[in-house]
């Protein structure tokens, strides 16, 4: 599968998403500069990374989301084209308007650093299908700005129409309804706060991430 | 043209940065503040004659996101 993986200044976690898609799928992702209008053809799913595009200035994700390519990335999202956004990357995905709600400063201030554990909330989707229901598994974040708010309308219509893919099995950020990971309406698009990218070999103390990208080439192959 | 636009979270939106700011007041010995809210002021210095639907889109389409946060516009 051919994969792109969008650079903005400021991102951090590009080339641990880069490692973690070749790893899976034996090819090197393309790399593809922020101020491009145009993505390469063919690419079998699209990655927004983490980091701190544009020093998260006015809000995370937000000047990122206003970027030509991120243009590209929403018209190829609204063609099916499965696209997943982690950490900076689910920021930028709301901002776009891609995902509903939006991400807040972490309910207790401080940057939060360390790997959590996810309850599975939905393993029908392509990017959850390596997982099971209800499974819970181990998972870094590392952010300041993970505190998914959406208004209780909003997130009864999400939780309805099963697009919470992942849950904090705790508190960790002050989350709506604990929502760690959020799929669109059409289900080709994830964004998370957790990063599986870190956790895709035994090396990292786990593979639970590497299930991600598994899952996800073997649905979409 | 200046303009100032200000942007506030939106009620029921909580916000964590009033409730620690609030709380450093507190500790400063100051009673009775029983409420603060963060938000962001932008200064502005526009084309005389810029239309104020123009204005309005400039803050729906990028200095407030409106999924949490209200903007006023002042012009001077």
């Amino acid at each position: 599968m051919k994969t792109a993986v969008i650079v903005f200044p400021g991102s951090n976690c590009d080339r641990d998403i880069a490692t973690a898609l070749e790893d899976v799928t034996g090819t090197a992702p393309h790399m593809v500069w922020h101020g491009e209008s145009e993505l390469p053809g063919g690419i079998g799913l699209i990655a927004l990374p983490g980091g701190f595009s544009y020093g998260d200035y006015l809000r995370c994700g937000a000047i990122s989301a206003r970027s030509s390519v991120v243009r590209a990335v929403v018209e190829a999202a609204e063609r099916g084209v499965p696209v997943i956004g982690i950490c900076n990357g689910f920021q930028i995905l709301t901002e776009a308007g891609l995902l509903p709600g939006a991400l807040m400063r972490n309910s207790g201030l401080n940057f939060v650093c360390r790997n959590v554990a996810l309850s599975v909330d939905n393993s029908q989707s392509i990017f959850t299908s390596g997982y099971r229901s209800g499974e819970t598994i181990t998972v870094p974040v590392a952010h300041h700005d993970g505190n998914y708010f959406a208004d209780a309308e909003t997130l009864d219509r999400i939780e309805g129409e099963g697009r919470v893919a992942f849950r904090y099995a705790e508190d960790v950020n002050g989350s709506a309804r604990n929502i760690a990971g959020l799929l669109n309406k059409s289900g080709n698009v994830l964004g998370m706060m957790p990063h599986p990218e870190r956790r895709i070999e035994a090396a990292h103390g786990g593979t639970d991430g590497r299930r991600l990208f598994e899952g996800l080439l073997e649905a979409v192959a | 043209m200046k303009l100032r636009i200000i942007v506030t979270l939106k009620n029921g939106v909580l916000d964590p940065q009033g409730k620690a700011i609030q709380h450093a007041l507190a500790g400063l010995g100051f009673d009775g503040v029983d409420d603060v809210r963060a938000g962001k002021l932008f200064e502005l210095e526009v084309a005389d004659g810029t239309s104020d639907e123009s204005i309005d889109e400039m803050c729906r389409k990028l200095l407030a996101n409106t999924v949490i946060e209200n903007y006023r516009v002042e012009k001077q």
